[in-house]
């Protein structure tokens, strides 16, 4: 599901550790240059492992606290069709986290660590998740606006340089395609439904479309990581460009369903043929990413519960494991 | 408040590498990788990680630290001597066109 530029938070990568020999590093870029792709156990430079190691699981953590805001209307879901839909949504979500975070393992890192980092605060996820659900209607708009500007962010990283990541990738653009599709039908029915539900679709798209905007990260002028990320063929373009590709796309579709983008200033230019809108508040972003958003206390509390409320499964598990294979090597 | 952010009390569940066969008659392909406490939970996770559209009819995990993989720094070594027997390939041969059946 859901990236925004997540290499824009997060320590500054280190040029070149000490060790790392120039005929290392110059075989490594020209295997970059020539599209082939970077393995587990090849020579790497170490800022393009630890590049790698935010990202990815900045990425997989974004799938497992996205997993709350949408969980939130499983129990309220208006019909068993749209529950049945929801809960492999959901669950999608969480097979997009283990597909990330294992790709993340290859890199070093062990799976507790990581979970150490989203628990303790240190690791950050997309800001989207720190928003709240209020209506059914929320969950149409996230299926639209989120998982699609999601889509954008993500179909570039089915190319990136390291194999696992790009593999992981193409398993998951695969599975998005249906989340964006639920969550515009969502919008469809309320949208030719009745004036409460048309207002309700409305309100819906003005809470989400700003934030679905930002998800591609500050603008480029602001964003620090871009060159190096471009030079290693992790990111593919730059945050405007995507997010001028996803606003192209998605105001026809909010003309289809009658509603209204909440910008004031937006118009098509011929010029440029392209959108163009108002100027994005990022004083908001910022303090979402500070932790100041509406949801960030509750979601993080929500991980660290399931966290330690999962523990006498998780070690349960463990004895039993052992156990067996005790009374295995007794019978042999 | 939870004790969540320190390091776990027990050791985390071992690594296993996941291989699918997508219908019969395919082989077993490299899918990724899960961690579970056992090979049996490794398979059933495994059915939900991986297989949540019918990718699949078949499944072999093997736990990750018993797979022993060939070294790249040695990939020249290994593979290079197979790099100059293009005889090897059929179209290393010239045939004249009108030769059929070969």
């Amino acid at each position: 599901m859901y990236t925004q530029a997540l290499d824009t938070h997060g320590k500054e990568p280190v040029v070149a550790a000490a060790g790392e020999s120039a005929a290392h590093a110059n075989r490594f870029q020209s295997r970059v240059d020539a599209d082939e792709k970077i393995e587990p156990k090849d020579w790497m430079p170490d800022a393009y492992r630890q590049t790698l190691i935010r990202q990815i699981s900045q990425h997989a953590h974004s799938e497992i606290v996205g997993m709350l805001p949408e969980g939130n209307w499983i129990t309220r879901a208006p019909s068993l069709r749209r529950k049945a839909v929801l809960i492999a949504k959901v669950q999608d979500e969480g097979g997009h986290g283990m597909y990330l975070y294992s790709a993340a393992e290859t890199l070093g890192v062990t799976r507790d660590q990581l979970f150490e980092q989203l628990l303790s605060g240190v690791a950050k996820y997309s800001s989207i998740f720190n928003y709240p659900t209020l209506t059914w209607a929320d969950v149409g708009a996230i299926g639209w606006l989120v998982d699609g500007a999601a889509i954008m962010n993500q179909i570039p990283i089915c190319r990136c340089s390291y194999g696992p990541y790009a593999r992981a990738m193409v398993r998951i653009c695969k599975e998005e395609s249906f989340h964006q599709r639920q969550g515009f039908e969502i919008m469809l029915t309320l949208a030719q439904g009745t004036p409460a539900q048309r207002s309700m679709a409305q309100e819906a798209l003005n809470r989400w479309w700003w934030p679905s905007i930002m998800m591609f990260g500050p603008s480029d002028a602001d964003s620090k990581h871009t060159a190096q990320s471009m030079r290693w063929k992790i990111k593919r373009f730059s945050n405007d460009e995507l997010r001028q590709k996803f606003i192209d796309v998605t105001v026809p579709q909010a003309h289809f369903l009658g509603l209204t983008i909440p910008d004031a200033q937006l118009r098509w230019d011929e010029a440029t043929q392209h959108y163009s809108g108002g100027p994005i508040d990022w004083s908001e972003f910022n303090a979402v990413l500070k932790g100041n958003g509406p949801c960030n206390r509750e979601r993080l509390q929500a991980r660290r519960t399931a966290w330690e409320a999962g523990r006498w499964v998780r070690e349960a598990a463990s004895a039993h494991a052992l156990k067996l294979a005790e009374r295995t090597t007794e019978a042999a | 408040m939870t004790d969540a952010g320190k390091t776990p009390a027990a050791p985390e569940w071992p690594l296993f590498e996941v291989f699918i066969r997508s219908r019969a008659g395919l082989e077993h392909k490299h899918v990724g990788s899960l961690h579970a406490a056992d090979a049996r939970m490794a398979i059933e996770h495994a059915r939900d990680v991986y297989t949540r559209r019918q990718e699949g009819v078949s499944i072999w995990v093997v736990p990750s630290a018993q797979i022993i993989a060939s070294d790249p720094e040695e990939a020249d070594a290994l593979f290079e001597p197979a790099r100059d027997k293009v005889y090897r390939h059929p179209t290393f041969y010239a045939i004249p066109d009108e030769v059929k059946n070969l």
